[in-house]
């Protein structure tokens, strides 16, 4: 067997791509995909450095949409995003499927790769869906609304279009303390941004902060959802497994100050 | 008025409102399209989850708990000493906004207690929901009850501005609402539920001419029926919910165990569980005939009037057809895969598509996510390993009992064991 090549990326779905683009361009038989700041388990590499290029990336990307459906577009980016360790690699092989022209084996769920593939994007998208749920909007004195998360995967790219079209008339921002980076609604354009107010000790806006009344909402919403429970159905599994304990940092009406 | 003063009126006619199910906020299909607030395009969002279990998608209230009626079932009957309030129209909108600017909710849920009369307390409703798109420009999702004996001229008006509508029936039997609820008239429940679906009716054909014809309610209409506080067999439950929804189009019928909160001697008496475990096998049987292509006779007939609480019934209705089965994984129509315990439509779709290319055996079927603990029994697939004893329905069912408790300890292997 042919000596296995590493190539090394930047972390970018538009690096992904581009890994791709070397592998076809430089005819790779043997290659391992692996972002930079994930460390190696292996003692002797053949090792390729992948930068990053725009018009390569492009190229790719278009050359998949010729051949498939939205669906599995969506897929695949959020396949990526899940930041699995080496799932690049399943993804090579999803994309080389597609490439060879055998798109109708893209269903075929009896294969690990393809089923695996639908499986990530399934968790991915549980995941955004859970943000989209979770998220919770402070508004400050600068008339922004400001919510901070720690998703799973890095899912912030994916619930653009949803809080765009939903907060339309209102200035937001939600931000991935996690990732340390945020998007920003400016009520044209949502624009990606890094903030340094946040930090791993500093999760969320401090009250000086606050607009006027943001408390009393918080405390309405707070009495709101003590008052609809219904005690004597209580679930705690239900509730947990509905409601995973890792979320409710983020959520007004678990906090205990209320 | 003061923050507190509202506090207390929200902490009342939220708790009054909770007993109503339905929390859906999906298929309103309402797009932000004037760069106004607010959308409700794909499926439904739950925001948050009670300590219950049950989803907080909607801010659910009662506009008031006044309320002229005394339906013995019901926390806001007249009878009863309680705290009474009521919100004004502006409160409820500005509540409404405020949490829906925060992420909180994906619109409101708006019922009350009858005030006056039918049409006064409709009138209020409908003025909340019309403030709430013309004036705020808002286009999350708007549910509103219809008030049983609200004027035809009333429940128009209400469809142009919600998405769903609802009136519960409360009471599965003609004769069970007569007991309990003696002041109130079946004819007053059918009446608006009737018009709503004429208006949908003529909404859709009218549509297809002109396309700037009005929206009227894109959600449907839903209803509700208390379970356990009158003797119905589930037979009766599901033939009348099946009525419903031949009849008026529902979107969906949701069932409630009766949850004892007043002292009648009509009445389950106050220590009685809530009968969550039936009411759940009546939502399974609920999924059997909407997605399941079962149809209610094949479920319940003389012999077998109330669901099994230990299996679920499909399964239950597996071990009484035994010789349906085995069935071949790899060649079953859509129909019968359906059919098969433990196999989802979701899984029913990926078996159709994975086995154009190879015949599957029982690895694939465990990848895919099949519940074999309970399908193994009744499948035969690419593999000589299959169940081949002839077994009686009862030990049979006592076999899946045994294996759906230790699931989680046993693995997939040891289960294949039992094969040889």
């Amino acid at each position: 067997m042919e000596q296995q090549t590493t190539l090394l990326y930047d972390g970018s779905f538009d690096g992904f791509l581009c890994c791709i683009y070397m592998i076809y361009d430089e005819k790779i038989k043997n290659p391992f995909i692996r972002r930079e700041s994930e460390k190696s388990q292996q003692l002797f590499e053949n090792i390729e450095y992948v930068t990053t290029e725009k018009q390569k990336s492009k190229r790719v990307w278009q050359g998949f949409i010729l051949k498939t459906t939205r669906k599995q577009q969506l897929d695949i980016f959020k396949t990526f995003l899940s930041e699995i360790k080496g799932v690049e690699n399943t993804l090579f092989k999803y994309i080389q499927t597609v490439f060879n022209d055998n798109t109708k084996y893209l269903t075929d769920y009896g294969n690990k790769d393809i089923l695996k593939i639908s499986q990530v994007a399934k968790m991915v998208g549980r995941e955004k869906h859970r943000m989209e749920a979770f998220v919770r909007f402070v508004l400050t004195k600068d008339n922004i609304y400001i919510a901070t998360v720690t998703p799973d995967f890095n899912v912030l790219p994916l619930i653009i279009p949803h809080f765009k079209d939903r907060y339309a008339d209102q200035k937001w921002v939600i931000y991935d303390v996690k990732r340390n980076y945020g998007i920003f609604y400016d009520l044209k354009t949502v624009e990606t941004i890094t903030m340094d107010y946040f930090s791993k000790l500093n999760h969320s806006i401090s009250k000086e902060a606050y607009a006027d009344k943001e408390n009393s909402f918080q405390e309405l919403w707070y009495t709101y959802y003590k008052n609809v429970n219904i005690t004597s159905r209580k679930n705690k599994k239900l509730h947990h497994q509905h409601l995973p304990k890792r979320y409710w940092k983020y959520l007004t009406e678990k906090r205990k100050d209320l | 008025m003061s923050f507190e003063r509202i506090r207390e009126k929200l902490s009342i006619l939220a708790d009054a409102a909770k007993y109503d199910v339905s929390c859906a906020s999906s298929g309103g299909k309402r797009k932000n399209s004037s760069k106004g607030l607010g959308n409700n395009t794909g499926m439904g969002i739950c925001h948050s989850y009670t300590e219950d279990g049950r989803c907080v998608s909607l801010l659910k209230i009662l506009l008031t708990n006044h309320c002229i009626y005394d339906c013995a079932y019901c926390v806001t009957r007249k009878s009863n000493d309680i705290k009474r309030a009521a919100f004004k129209i502006q409160e409820v909108v500005d509540l409404t906004i405020n949490f829906y600017r925060r992420n909180y909710i994906e619109g409101l849920f708006l019922s009350s207690g009858i005030f006056k009369n039918a049409d006064f307390t409709m009138e209020r409703l409908v003025a909340v929901a019309k403030k709430l798109r013309l004036e705020e420009n808002f286009n999350g999702y708007i549910h509103l009850k219809s008030i049983p004996g609200a004027s035809d001229e009333l429940m128009r008006e209400a469809g142009l501005y919600a998405d769903r509508l609802s009136v519960n029936i409360e009471i599965p039997t003609v004769s069970g609402l007569q007991l309990l609820a003696p002041d109130k008239k079946h004819e007053d429940f059918i009446k608006p539920m009737e018009k709503v679906k004429n208006e949908i009716i003529q909404y859709k054909a009218e549509k297809k001419i002109i396309k700037s014809t009005p929206r009227y309610a894109p959600a449907g209409q839903s209803t509700q029926m208390i379970i356990g506080a009158t003797g119905e067999s589930d037979q009766e439950i599901m033939y009348s919910a099946t009525y419903y929804y031949k009849k008026f189009n529902m979107r969906r019928v949701y069932y409630s165990g009766y949850i004892p909160v007043l002292e009648d001697n009509r009445l389950p008496a106050i220590e009685t569980e809530v009968p969550i475990l039936r009411e759940n096998r009546l939502y399974q049987t609920d999924w059997l005939l909407r997605f399941y292509g079962f149809s209610v006779n094949e479920i319940f007939n003389k012999d077998h009037k109330n669901l099994d609480l230990d299996i679920d019934p499909k399964l239950g209705w597996a071990l009484r057809n035994l010789h349906e089965f085995p069935i071949d994984i790899n060649t079953a129509d859509k129909r019968m895969l359906a059919r098969i315990p433990g196999i989802g439509m979701q899984s029913v779709s990926k078996i159709l598509q994975a086995r154009r290319f190879r015949k599957l055996d029982w690895s694939h079927l465990k990848a895919i996510g099949i519940a074999l603990n309970r399908a193994q029994y009744f499948i035969v697939c690419n593999s000589k390993d299959f169940y081949k004893k002839e077994l009686s329905p009862i030990t049979l069912k006592n076999i899946i009992i045994k294996s759906t408790h230790s699931k989680y300890k046993k693995h997939f292997s040891q289960q294949l064991s039992l094969f040889t």
